[in-house]
């Protein structure tokens, strides 16, 4: 259930090396982003998306700040509909905004989506169940026209720094749930993007996995320096992995809170008992607390 | 054998229900014959006689299989009388009309698929062709084909063809577009492009649909060859046994040659499941 530890040499982030400590009250606030503009991996400014739909507009989002810089791990969170999935989405040029500028690596999110600047990683692994592994991890290589050996080589690679050596030939039906979501990982590590986008990855699978890939992923994130944008509804996952914590609330869909998450690197699960720990947690409840209070 | 047993059953019942349709809808018919040569006759000698009736209403099955031995290993297999020689005929007109129209139907869904304005402006004729009767499109199609030139086995697979595209369109539209959403967002984060998505996404999901489409299509091209040779002067061909037979009253012979159409359709959905079996495995289906 482990990540194999991957020598640091082998998988460097394009940005900059980890930029230090940002400022930790943004909402609003806009200044100094320009400052930092090339060591910001997503700089987002009055973000609003706005849907029609039947029963009138819905405002997933609503004039929404957001600096991550590269190298961060920035964990959104919140009740269901407040929009962050939407916000990883619009960062991942899924969504389109109606309002509002948001540049990715200083491009466009068009722009960085063409020039494979981020690998998503859904809820559900959605491998193609008539690939193999080794052929599902190989499609984004197919498709951006890497040639048989590096596919190879980066299949080994890719799947050894996930524990699925040796489930090469193995098609999805024949893995776990936890296992399939790493072979995604492994996907998406493949073709050695900045930035991993993942919208709730562990939220289908159990806790015990859970808890395993959480620790993985940190080790990952540690070794390769990636930007790491995650979406979840768990206090303790956004706080134990993150960097910085961006509690977003419903209706319209806005960020009330962002809070910087100052606990060492490297982390083991021990770190959830500590004062510190407790005490950003609490300031993360809080926050959803303050954001739900009209409602329910 | 437990799978067999029923299925054993099932057929037994089919024969004695067929031996029974073929007593009770020939006994008038053989006691009129008793009656005009004027003899007496028992219970037994009129249900044997509804059993072996020169040209009956329901022929018995082992008359059916009687003439369908004699006619298919009696005749050298190019003979006019031989069975094989217009199964032949009409299985080669088959086969190229599946091929002719499965294309067709794959071409016209991808088509579809991709262009909205493909969907609007031909679903409608595409459906409206499936509304014409074949019996009245056929023969037109011989005769103009005729008029220039074309003759003997491509009209024949035209009029299967154009029977057969539909469901391969319509399965094909379904598979092509079954894809989830989270498959083609991942599509897009690759910034794959359409050609990418299309070969690597859409193609590999429709093969289900693909192969069951064609499974429907493949008995219908069989039914469209058949009926595209009665219009033909009935030369050769299992329609023009059935068109022969119902011209001299040979039920038997129509029996016999429904038999042959049977057995190749079964044959035809047998290989095209196999196909499909095979391609299930390759692409990782849990069996």
């Amino acid at each position: 259930m482990a990540f194999a530890s991957a020598p640091k040499a082998l998988i460097r982030p394009t940005g900059p090396a980890r930029p230090v400590e940002r400022a930790t009250g943004e909402i609003g606030g806009t200044g100094g982003q320009t400052a930092e503009a090339g060591a910001l991996a997503v700089s987002a400014r009055g973000v609003s998306l706005t849907y029609q739909t039947r029963d009138g507009a819905v405002e997933a989002l609503a004039n929404v700040d957001l600096q991550i810089g590269a190298g961060d791990f920035v964990s959104l969170i919140g009740p269901s509909g407040c929009g962050k999935t939407t916000l990883l989405r619009v960062i991942a040029d899924l969504e389109h905004p109606t309002a509002g500028s948001i540049l990715i690596n200083g491009v466009t999110p068009e722009e960085a989506r063409r020039q494979r600047h981020y690998g998503y990683i859904f809820q559900a692994p959605a491998l193609y169940p008539w690939r193999t592994i080794e052929r599902n991890v190989a499609l984004p290589l197919e498709i951006m026209g890497f040639d048989a050996k590096e596919r190879r080589r980066r299949i080994d690679k890719y799947l050894k720094l996930v524990n699925l050596s040796g489930f090469e030939r193995k098609f999805p039906w024949q893995l776990s749930g936890g296992m399939q979501q790493r072979a995604s990982i492994a996907r998406a590590l493949s073709f050695e993007p900045a930035m991993l986008l993942m919208d709730e990855p562990f939220g289908a699978l159990d806790e015990i996995v859970r808890d395993h890939l959480n620790e993985q992923l940190l080790r990952l994130w540690d070794q390769t320096g990636k930007t790491v944008v995650f979406v979840t509804h768990s206090i303790p996952e956004a706080v134990f992995l993150s960097t910085k914590i961006v509690v977003m609330s419903p209706r319209p869909g806005r960020i009330i809170d962002v809070i910087s998450c100052e606990l060492p690197r490297e982390r083991t699960f021990e770190i959830r008992e500590t004062p510190q720990f407790i005490k950003i947690a609490q300031r993360v409840r809080a926050g959803l607390r303050s954001g739900q209070s009209y409602d329910e | 054998m437990s799978e067999r047993g029923p299925i054993v059953v099932i057929v037994l019942i089919l024969v004695i229900l067929w031996y029974a349709a073929a007593i009770l809808m020939n006994a008038s018919l053989v006691r009129d014959t008793f009656r005009r040569a004027e003899v007496k006759y028992s219970l037994t000698e009129l249900i044997a006689g509804t059993l072996d009736a020169k040209r009956p209403v329901v022929p018995a099955p082992q008359q059916v299989v009687a003439q369908f031995v004699d006619s298919v290993f009696g005749y050298p297999p190019d003979s006019p009388r031989s069975l094989v020689y217009h199964s032949w005929v009409t299985l080669s007109a088959t086969v190229v009309g599946f091929a002719l129209g499965a294309v067709f139907g794959i071409v016209l869904a991808i088509g579809i698929v991709h262009m909205r304005t493909l969907e609007k402006s031909l679903l409608p004729w595409i459906i409206f062709s499936q509304t014409v009767p074949i019996l009245a499109i056929a023969p037109i199609v011989i005769v103009v084909l005729g008029a220039i030139g074309i003759h003997g086995l491509l009209p024949k697979s035209i009029i299967s063809a154009y029977l057969c595209f539909f469901p391969v369109t319509i399965g094909m539209v379904k598979g092509l577009t079954s894809p989830d959403p989270i498959q083609r967002d991942l599509m897009r984060t690759w910034s794959a492009g359409p050609t990418q998505v299309f070969r690597k996404l859409r193609w590999p999901s429709s093969v289900p649909f693909l192969f069951a489409s064609l499974k429907v299509a493949v008995t219908i091209s069989l039914v469209g060859a058949i009926v595209s040779e009665l219009p033909t002067g009935a030369q050769a061909g299992l329609g023009a046994r059935l068109l022969t037979g119902s011209y001299y009253g040979q039920t038997v012979q129509i029996w016999a040659a429904l038999l042959a159409a049977a057995i190749i359709a079964a044959v035809l959905v047998a290989a095209i499941d196999a196909a499909g079996k095979w391609t299930d495995r390759r692409m990782g289906a849990r069996i």
